[in-house]
């Protein structure tokens, strides 16, 4: 919300304040301040080093070099159509002065005005934006000649002043502008950006940030007195209201202005309005924005003398209903809408007039004749473009107003705002809760504007339809309260201040505080334990009730007593029962040993498409989005290994080797219900094992082998014994030659492999092989091992290394099994360190050549001991896969 | 005999002068100190000289044969000296040439922040507690104290699984850990409902909202919560443990600031800024010239929550408060493009 701080010294004294200050007391109270925007207000000097607080933008008017001015006459220039000289008067001095300005141009030539246009006039020096320059360029006004005359000052557009981005015309001043007043005094501000949070819905307006302004700095809050004359026939007699759903619509007011006359606002109130950030459309319809922005109830107003015309002249009565499914309306954006029975209607008894609280209908909206413009967002509609026969095209302005101001349940308008995309400052108000007391203030407070500004006479009396009143919420607290959930010791009577500053309504032991002069004499008697009984003010509706009002007003206390005054402690509870986290412990153990082997960590996207994880051929069912922020992003990961895979595939040619893990959940859905996320780890290598230097060439690429020792080293880490290896060809995404089941004491725990050249063909994976491997992490922590280390011996042990031929089914484990299983305990490692293929031991054979180390734990073992456990493990080699020691 | 001693010295030292290298030093051992030298011959033929010239030509040889041996030790540490000069002279290398590597993997850079700050948060005696990913709207929303349809919900927009009808509890994916808060404490407090233990614990994990990938916003992040409920913990507690949590985490001069703000699972909550740690508060462009940083929001847990729970809101109370480990590495290392974090490029990784 952009808030300009002359509207809010409207309702406070900020004396003694600076912007800076204002701004830092209401972000600390949760009205935070993204920005401040300076429109002629001197902007805060820094000095080098010195910190800075807010994002700060803008322009301040220098009071020597802009003032108010008067143009008396607009007289040709010389040289040039298009161009005007103006006589002016600064207060100081005359002045000639140069503009090409098209909102003057009709006076030229019509003599000595009968009355003078005041004007923002800026002299030679002084810093402005550059009106001509794309975007913001601060510029300093110099002497130049225009076609012939001499130029040294110059009347000034909104943008060359920074109020707004036009350029168009110069600013003509309220008849009422002090001429010879430096334009910073008279009109100088600065526009604080508020984020308003949901719960502080009731300061999306100038009053309610007053109101916390006032609490926050104890200063008073001086509200709008809201009078105004009364003519004419009372409305009573002309309209009444029927409201079908209290619960959708708990209050309807309406009021009447007759006579109008539709023409702009005054100066001082488009420049509000703009500043704020709304456009200015006319007198009408600028005093329900105006009134919205200040008291925070949106108003909507109709033309009169179309809804009677719709009554066919009888009284009007006005309807509000939920709209029946298919209902169509053409709101005031010229758009027909299709509407559904989730949204409210403003009817009469021939059908829709507007959408509740979100936007009205074209229809029965103030008219201007004399402008094409007939939309209040300040979209222009040209009358060829109504609509044939859904609108009749007015040929007179609106003179009659009816006002209406009203409650709505903000549920259904936030549903039905967000149905037709229709963000609009009414909506963005009624969608967080305005209370429904607010409904008259504020159509009295239009009515009050419009009057004003229109010379319109308001009819005597309000229809006010209020068949649902909110509860006013009552809490009790006490100072133990404040203690045990704050932490400080306030007493009763601080808590009650703090309160009232907000307007709460607070009674301690049922005697009232506050406005009661006796209560002075009669002070009550408080203590820790004394209760206050509190009462929200009527115009919040975030004050619960029990336990949760008991927070919301502890809430307020805190925030209004200041929480930079809180102190900092610490906790003097016991300690909590300590449970740890196993899994999340071990699986960082995991990727401590998988860094240490070399792999980098990647984290990838849980949200992918189904294409892309179809490449590694996975079928079935998916976690699927109902409203994905892009296709590729649609579902939720059924693999790990893509997931990795597509990292591989990014950094493919940027790095000549390649080692990527991944941890983490993969989705699989359970029929409406929560799907299965169970936790995997994946990894997949490729590229050359060593990193290549100046003088190392030609390092081999990773293959099958690389990744089962990396995959050995990770199981190990662990602290794994019972580890064993299997081939197969089952798993779809791998070469089914190189594949092999990973087993736990004969458990499924992974699969690893060279990726399938189909698979691989599928991504953009350069020519190496590509390694994965897969673990499931909840089989693999649920074999976690206990263990005991062996002791060191400080015998030797005796080094061998026998080499066995045996044919090539014969599986290499099977054999380092056998040579175990035979040592026992006295071959406390078997190492292959050779497999040959090749003539001299024939075709269909291999050699495997295997170290062993022979060591007894007590004594040192004998070469004559060594050799005879040797000999039984041939022997068994022999018998089992038929090998031959090879000679 | 004396004579030929001097002469067998005389040419043994000779010999000795011209000796460059160990080979011959080797070779010249075995002539003049060897077995068959004549200066051994001399010690062999002592046997058969006469009792007087005994003992004179003895000494004298063993006077020579110390000489000699004394040069021969002098000659050696000679030698290997000017050959181990030769040899440092010869092998110099080009130590500017680049050094052989080997691969060192890397953890994440979401994984290493999420460490620091689970690190800090166990010192501090917060436990752990992980959850999981895909959720009820009850869990992510109502029982934290979002009921449908309310504007708060607007602050966290969701994506949504595709189910049957669910009325007013479809699934979703978890816009933030939270979810975890309602699961540890019934967990907690179903170990002894009557009266139910305090509660310390860090949730992290990864989050999802229906935001579009650009460089400024993701779709996923990663968020670590704190938790603590027990009997009389205050609002002074949550400054208090939050303060002590940004001294470690940003530095023991690191200046902090509280704002009220608004959470639906907590009241009443707060904003925490530090002052920012990349121009010290003077004003720059990562504190967009606010000299503070957001680093954190919290609050008491709402007495709704609370219940929802199972810890009676009159008795018992708490403080949460979440953060982001990617937008606390973005403000410490400037980096301005959040897609890096998970796009895994290795140039991006390699810096960590």
């Amino acid at each position: 919300m952009k808030l300009p701080i002359s509207w809010l010294k409207d309702f406070i004294d900020l004396d003694g304040l600076s912007v800076e200050d204002i701004a830092r007391k209401l972000t600390l109270a949760g009205l935070e301040v993204d920005g401040i925007q300076y429109v002629g207000l001197p902007m805060p000097v820094y000095d080098e080093g010195e910190k800075h607080e807010f994002k700060t933008s803008g322009i301040a008017w220098d009071k020597d070099k802009i003032v108010v001015a008067e143009v008396y006459e607009v007289k040709p220039h010389p040289n040039a159509d298009r161009l005007t000289l103006l006589d002016l008067f600064d207060g100081q001095q005359q002045q000639v002065v140069l503009t090409g300005a098209p909102n003057i141009f009709h006076l030229k030539g019509a003599g000595k005005l009968s009355k003078p246009i005041k004007v923002a006039y800026a002299k030679e020096g002084a810093t402005l934006y550059d009106g001509h320059a794309d975007g913001l360029v601060l510029t300093m006004l110099k002497r130049a000649k225009i076609r012939g005359v001499e130029s040294y000052s110059m009347v000034c557009s909104e943008k060359e002043l920074g109020i707004t981005e036009e350029h168009e015309g110069i600013i003509i001043l309220d008849d009422d502008a002090p001429v010879g007043m430096p334009l910073a005094d008279y009109m100088g501000d600065a526009v604080l950006d508020i984020s308003i949070l949901p719960n502080m819905a009731r300061n999306a307006n100038v009053i309610g940030v007053a109101r916390e302004l006032a609490a926050l700095t104890r200063r008073e809050l001086k509200k709008p007195t809201i009078k105004f004359k009364t003519d004419g026939e009372s409305i009573e007699e002309l309209v009444s209201i029927e409201i079908t759903n209290p619960e959708l619509n708990p209050r309807f007011v309406l009021g009447l202005i007759r006579n109008v006359e539709i023409k702009p606002s005054p100066y001082q109130i488009q420049r509000r309005l703009k500043l704020a950030g709304m456009r200015p459309i006319n007198n009408i319809v600028d005093a329900t924005n105006y009134a919205m922005l200040e008291l925070g109830e949106p108003l909507h107003a109709f033309d009169y003398d179309v809804l009677k015309e719709r009554a066919g002249k009888k009284n009007i009565k006005i309807i509000t209903r939920p709209a029946k499914d298919g209902e169509k309306l053409v709101t005031l954006d010229n758009v027909e809408r299709t509407l559904s029975s989730l949204n409210v209607l403003v009817c009469d008894e021939r059908g829709p007039l507007s959408l509740a609280g979100v936007m009205g209908g074209l229809e029965s909206e103030v008219y201007d004749s004399s402008k094409e413009i007939l939309d209040a967002k300040g979209v222009e509609i040209k009358d060829g473009e109504i609509p044939q026969g859904k609108v009749s095209i007015r040929s007179r302005s609106t003179a009659n107003i009816l006002l209406e101001g009203a409650a709505w349940n903000f549920i259904n308008i936030r549903r039905t705002a967000k149905q037709h995309n229709l963000p609009s400052e009414a909506s963005f108000r009624f969608s967080r809760g305005v209370h429904p007391a607010l409904a008259e203030t504020g159509v009295k407070r239009g009515l009050q504007l419009m009057a004003q500004w229109s010379n319109g006479i308001v009819a005597p009396g309000l229809v006010d339809e209020y068949p649902l009143k909110p509860k006013s919420s009552t809490v009790t607290i006490t100072p133990k309260d404040v203690k045990r959930l704050l932490g400080i010791e306030l007493s009763v009577e601080e808590i009650v201040e703090l309160l009232e500053r907000l307007e709460f309504k607070c009674k301690i032991r049922g005697s009232e505080i506050g406005n009661r002069k006796s209560a002075k004499k009669a002070k009550p008697i408080t203590s820790y334990e004394s209760q206050i009984t509190v009462t929200a003010p009527p115009h919040r509706l975030d004050i619960g009730e029990g336990v949760v009002g008991v927070a919301d007003v502890l809430e307020e206390v805190a925030r209004v007593h200041g929480y930079d005054r809180i102190p900092s402690t610490t906790m003097a509870d016991r300690l909590p029962p300590q449970i740890g986290n196993p899994i999340h412990e071990w699986e960082e153990r995991l990727r401590d040993i998988l860094v240490a082997i070399g792999f980098d960590e990647v984290v990838s996207y849980r949200l992918t498409s189904v294409e892309s994880e179809a490449r590694l051929g996975i079928t079935g069912d998916y976690v699927r989005i109902t409203n994905p922020i892009a296709p590729e992003r649609s579902v939720m990961r059924r693999s790990l290994v893509a997931s990795v895979l597509d990292s591989l595939e990014h950094n493919i040619r940027l790095s000549e080797s390649l080692s990527f893990f991944e941890i983490g959940p993969i989705f699989q859905p359970v029929k409406n219900d929560l799907p299965n996320e169970p936790r995997k780890l994946a990894m997949a290598m490729s590229g050359l094992c060593d990193a290549s230097a100046w003088d190392v060439k030609d390092s081999k690429s990773f293959d099958f082998y690389d990744m089962k020792g990396r995959i050995e080293l990770l199981l190990s880490g662990l602290r794994y014994t019972n580890v064993s290896y299997a081939s197969t060809d089952s798993v779809k995404y791998l070469h089914p030659g190189k594949a092999a089941q990973i087993k736990i004491d004969d458990q499924t725990v992974g699969v690893f492999g060279e990726l399938h050249p189909l698979v691989k063909e599928k991504y953009d994976l350069g020519d190496a092989p590509v390694l994965v491997a897969e673990f499931d992490l909840e089989t693999l922590r649920a074999l976690n091992p206990t263990y005991a280390i062996t002791p060191v011996t400080e015998f030797p042990p005796v080094l061998e290394d026998i080499a066995v031929i045996v044919d090539e089914s014969v599986a290499a484990s099977r054999v380092e099994a056998l040579i175990r299983q035979t040592g026992g305990k006295s071959v406390t490692n078997v190492r292959l360190f050779d497999v040959y293929r090749g003539d001299q031991i024939g075709s269909g054979k291999k050699s495997l050549a295997y170290s062993l180390t022979y060591q007894a734990p007590d004594k040192t073992m004998t070469d004559a001991e060594a050799a005879a456990i040797r000999n039984k493990i041939v022997k068994r080699l022999e018998q089992e896969v038929g090998a031959k020691l090879r000679g | 005999m004396l004579e030929q001693l001097n002469e067998i010295e005389k040419s043994a030292m000779d010999s000795l002068q011209t000796i460059d290298n160990e080979s011959s030093l080797d070779a010249w051992r075995v002539t003049h100190l060897g077995r068959s030298s004549a200066l051994m011959q001399v010690f062999s033929g002592l046997g058969a000289l006469s009792k007087e010239e005994r003992p004179v030509v003895g000494q004298a040889a063993n006077r020579v044969k110390i000489a000699l041996e004394a040069a021969f030790a002098d000659k050696t540490g000679a030698v290997k000296k000017s050959a181990l000069e030769r040899s440092l002279n010869e092998e110099t290398l080009d130590v500017t040439l680049p050094g052989r590597t080997i691969h060192v993997g890397r953890l994440h850079p979401s994984t290493q922040q999420l460490r620091r700050v689970l690190a800090i948060l166990a010192e501090m005696g917060f436990q752990v507690y992980t959850s999981r990913e895909v959720e009820t709207d009850e869990m992510n929303f109502q029982l934290l104290n979002f009921p449908p349809h309310h504007p708060a919900r607007d602050m966290q927009d969701s994506l949504y699984v595709a189910t049957e009808e669910r009325g007013d509890n479809p699934i979703l994916l978890r816009t933030h850990t939270s979810p975890g808060q309602i699961h540890a404490m019934r967990q907690f407090a179903a170990m002894n409902p009557k009266d139910p233990p305090p509660i310390r614990i860090a949730l992290p994990g990864m989050c999802f909202r229906a935001e579009q990938i650009t460089a400024r916003s993701e779709v996923q992040f990663n968020q670590v919560e704190g938790l603590a409920v027990g009997k009389g913990i205050t609002l002074s507690d949550l400054k208090g443990t939050l303060v002590e949590f940004a001294h470690r985490m940003f530095g023991q001069n690191a200046r902090t600031r509280f704002r009220a703000s608004y959470f639906p699972f907590t009241e009443p909550s707060a904003e925490m800024d530090v002052e920012c740690f990349v121009c010290g508060g003077k004003g720059c462009a990562v504190c967009k010239n606010s000299g503070w940083l957001e680093i954190l929001g919290s609050g008491m847990v709402h007495p709704v929550v609370l219940q929802n729970g199972g810890y009676d809101p009159n008795i018992y109370s708490g403080f949460a408060w979440g953060m982001g480990p990617e937008r606390q590495l973005m403000l410490r290392y400037k980096i301005e493009d959040i897609r890096y974090f998970w796009g895994n490029d290795i140039r991006f990784l390699e810096q960590f």
